[in-house]
């Protein structure tokens, strides 16, 4: 099962319409977390907002995740170790209040486990490798020095 | 049993993600929660917690609302610490925190890799410690740097 989950707060239809079209190719469920969307799926089940609880299960059960470049997709992807497909909103498409998406997804580019779909069209390989690589559980190393100095300071 | 009250504040989705990860560096203290989105206190055992309107700039009406909740807590709780990792109700949160001299840490969204954002900028002059998650960030806005969540 592949599990995409786009944000909650704008729709994201660039990304889950190219999606349901993938599912209608594919012998794998789709299953979309779509938020504020305004498309009518086809071949993918989608939910505009999901709970917590189910949100999980379906990441627990999905073989591969896809998602826009928000920070939470990382961490869950992160958490559970599962590989990750990101497609930054634009602003220039009218997706995102500005195009911070790209930034985070530069700067994650090279990161184990994060894969980076700039364009919708480049979903489609993506989807049937079987290779991809899961994300690394969040390393200490980084967060560490981070909780040392909030705790020195309060 | 240490009685310092620390209000933690993050609008639900990858900000609150990002907090649940600070959690370690308060957690003896008396924590209050605040989050937009019912339900993820529980997921997360982040208890008690208290849910007010989400806001961002683009509705004016729900994020007057969303202030209003957040002044509420903050005065029926009295931190002595507020704790936002984002986005604007935590800058409203730092606000009203230093108003009532509480020690305020702002935690810039990792999310912003190569700018501060908005709201960072906005609670810059509320945060006694002014943080990016970013080296690059931290040299072109004079946030300080310490690490990140991921």
């Amino acid at each position: 099962m592949i599990f995409a989950t786009v944000g909650t707060q704008l729709p994201f239809d660039r990304l889950v319409g190219a999606l349901d079209q993938q599912a209608g190719q594919s012998s794998e469920e789709f299953i979309i977390q779509t938020g504020p969307s305004r498309l009518k799926l086809e071949y993918a089940t989608g939910f505009k907002q999901l709970d917590p609880e189910r949100f999980e299960r379906f990441v627990e059960g999905a073989r591969l995740l896809v998602a826009h470049a928000g920070i939470g997709s990382l961490l869950t992807a992160s958490a559970y170790g599962k590989p990750l497909i990101i497609v930054p909103r634009r602003k220039s498409l009218g997706e995102h209040r500005n195009e911070h998406q790209l930034a985070t997804a530069r700067q994650f580019q090279q990161r184990i486990g994060v894969h980076i779909a700039w364009q919708v069209s480049d979903l489609g390989p993506l989807l049937i490798a079987k290779d991809l690589m899961p994300l690394e559980q969040t390393g200490a190393k980084h967060l560490q020095p981070l909780l040392d100095r909030i705790r020195t300071f309060i | 049993m240490n009685q310092k009250r620390v209000m933690a504040i993050a609008s639900g989705g990858g900000h609150w993600q990002q907090l649940m990860l600070l959690r370690p560096a308060f957690q003896e203290y008396s924590i209050r929660y605040v989050t937009t989105m019912a339900g993820l206190p529980e997921k997360f055992d982040a208890l008690p917690a208290a849910i007010v309107p989400d806001c961002n700039r683009n509705k004016p009406i729900t994020a007057t609302l969303s202030a209003f909740a957040i002044l509420f807590q903050m005065f029926r709780h009295r931190p002595h610490v507020v704790v936002s990792t984002g986005a604007l109700p935590g800058v409203i949160g730092l606000a009203v925190g230093k108003l009532i001299g509480a020690r305020t840490v702002w935690v810039d969204s990792v999310a912003n890799g190569e700018e501060m954002s908005m709201s960072g900028n906005l609670a810059r002059p509320f945060a006694g410690l002014w943080l990016t998650q970013w080296e690059a960030v931290s040299e072109k806005s004079g946030a300080e740097f310490a690490g990140r969540v991921i």
